[in-house]
């Protein structure tokens, strides 16, 4: 038995070189760097720090290339990386309605104070493959325009102003805030522990629970009130400083989906909401979120809860593709001996079922 | 270690004047915070250069952690925990006694190192002026053009989906 284990080491060993080297592939091609990843594949780094849950581009890029491209292996690195740094406190909360907006549309208002600004978006394009990208592409010089200075308050304040929409829940100031990373998930859960897991909830999940609420599963008539994508500052209280310090901006994108409306024989009837953040340039993502925060909201809401995407459980349950691909994967690790027991008790059933369904005659010569 | 800003001149001013000085430096000290984290280390180290520096010493050595971010609810309702950023810190004194922290995203301890230094500088009455015009001023300036840079590029993408009427254009 010792003797397998040996083996077992320096094959593993051995695995784990020739990955290094499949990693790497044709030497004579040239090596990507951090920079590369982070400046050319920057979406992928957009993902990878959203459902990591840690805002850092180069050790998002570092993963990627970890991970030969693997996003979902990139994210199990950088989570297994934040475990090794203690926690120096959290940030004030950030203010989404000062951001330096890249981008900015809504779908449900013309004519929106600061105006519809498309910034950098595949929206619009012809989805035709372009040869010209292989071959050394130099893009054109951005155009440019008299920026203006008015601000780009969020489409949903506006809205809130005539209370034609409900405005966001507020919490006491200390209130605590729940944190999933650092106690176990109870159900129900609040809105701040949902919209935490679905923060760093996998893209692929969040879209087809998403949809499945545009199809008829848990149907609440999304409109996308805003999507925002831009920085932001952050702030944080350090006790030792005694004033909130700035850390530097972060790149955030924002959707406010408006739904359908809700009322009551007390309150005028006025649209509800869903919201979704992440980390970077992350608009299906968001705009995912927002529909399954929408939707996780049916408690709260008096709906009937009837579809997947309205079950809090089922959802944060299964929407962390760390957890999941730990569970799916272990599957091809070593079970040779729960496999032998099965197999064991396998065999002990069909001699039973050979026995029973014996021919009589069988039966009778045999005794 | 607990480390706290000292004000020792009791003697010399009423308290309002203190609270209106001790307001206006931190306010001073935020903005500088505020230019210099947006800076590379590389950038306000050779800054720095052109200025001859007083004694100091490390009080923190530069350490990496983890800030958790808050977003709130709908963008303006109850803070939810959104994920975690990496931060840098370090805590620096002057040989004068004026304490300056740094932190910033990022893992960068350097950086951090020399933002505390500049926090130091911009509260002493000796290098407060030259930290301000020979650092955080063309600094600031840099980050100004970028920004104006972007939203320039930004503002050329602006659209009004809605002002055509069919038959013009």
């Amino acid at each position: 038995m010792y003797v397998a284990v040996k083996g077992g080491e320096r094959a593993i060993e051995n695995a784990h070189r020739l990955l290094a080297n499949a990693r790497r592939g044709d030497q004579s091609v040239p090596e990507v760097t951090l920079d590369q990843i982070s400046e050319q594949l920057g979406l992928a780094v957009d993902r990878v720090m959203s459902e990591g849950s840690l805002n850092d581009r180069e050790l998002a890029a570092l993963a990627i290339k970890q991970a030969r491209g693997d996003l979902i292996e990139a994210i199990f690195l950088v989570r297994a990386f934040r475990a090794t740094l203690p926690r120096f406190g959290t940030s004030e909360p950030v203010d989404t309605g000062a951001m330096r907006v890249q981008r900015r549309v809504s779908a449900t208002f013309k004519d929106i104070p600061g105006g519809q600004i498309l910034g950098p978006t595949f929206d619009y394009t012809h989805r035709l493959l372009d040869p010209t990208l292989g071959q050394g592409f130099v893009p054109e010089v951005p155009a440019t325009a008299e920026a203006s200075t008015a601000p780009t308050p969020r489409v949903t304040d506006i809205l809130g102003r005539d209370g034609l929409i409900e405005s966001s829940p507020q919490s006491e100031d200390g209130a605590s805030v729940g944190d999933l990373t650092r106690e176990p998930l109870n159900f129900p859960a609040d809105r701040d522990l949902r919209l935490q897991n679905l923060a760093r909830g996998d893209e692929g999940f969040l879209l087809a629970m998403g949809y499945s609420t545009q199809r008829g599963y848990g149907r609440n008539h999304p409109f996308v009130g805003e999507i925002r994508f831009g920085e932001v500052e952050v702030e944080f209280s350090a006790e030792d400083v005694g004033f909130a310090v700035p850390l530097g901006s972060i790149e955030l994108t924002e959707c406010q989906m408006v739904n359908q409306f809700k009322g009551s024989a007390t309150e005028a009837p006025c649209f509800t909401r869903g919201y979704g953040l992440a980390f970077g340039q992350s608009e299906r993502k968001t705009m995912s979120m927002a529909l399954v925060d929408r939707a996780l909201r049916a408690r709260e809401l008096g709906e009937e809860a009837v579809a997947p995407a309205q079950d809090e459980e089922f959802v944060m349950s299964h929407s962390d593709n760390v957890q999941a691909t730990g569970f799916v994967e272990h599957l091809k690790l070593p079970h040779y001996v729960d496999f032998q027991s099965e197999l064991g008790l396998l065999r002990k059933l069909r001699k039973e079922f050979a026995e029973a369904n014996a021919p009589e005659a069988m039966k009778e010569a045999a005794e | 270690m607990k480390l706290s800003i000292i004000i020792d001149n009791f003697n010399s001013a009423s308290s309002v004047d203190l609270v209106t000085q001790h307001n206006k430096q931190q306010a001073q000290r935020k903005a500088a915070m505020a230019v210099l984290a947006h800076a590379e280390a590389g950038e306000i180290a050779a800054r720095l250069r052109t200025i001859a520096l007083p004694g100091h010493q490390d009080l923190r050595e530069p350490e990496n952690g983890l800030v958790m971010l808050r977003g709130r609810v709908g963008g303006d309702g109850a803070p939810f925990n959104l994920g975690e950023a990496t931060v840098s810190r370090a805590a620096v004194r002057l040989v004068s006694g004026e304490v300056g922290f740094g932190y910033t995203l990022g893992r960068d301890g350097e950086k951090a190192r020399l933002i505390a230094l500049c926090d130091a500088l911009v509260q002493s009455s000796d290098f407060g002026e030259a930290v301000e015009r020979d650092v955080i001023g063309p600094l600031r300036d840099q980050l100004m053009m970028r920004r104006n840079q972007a939203a320039a590029e930004t503002a050329a993408t602006k659209v009004d989906f809605y002002t055509m009427v069919r038959g013009e254009g």
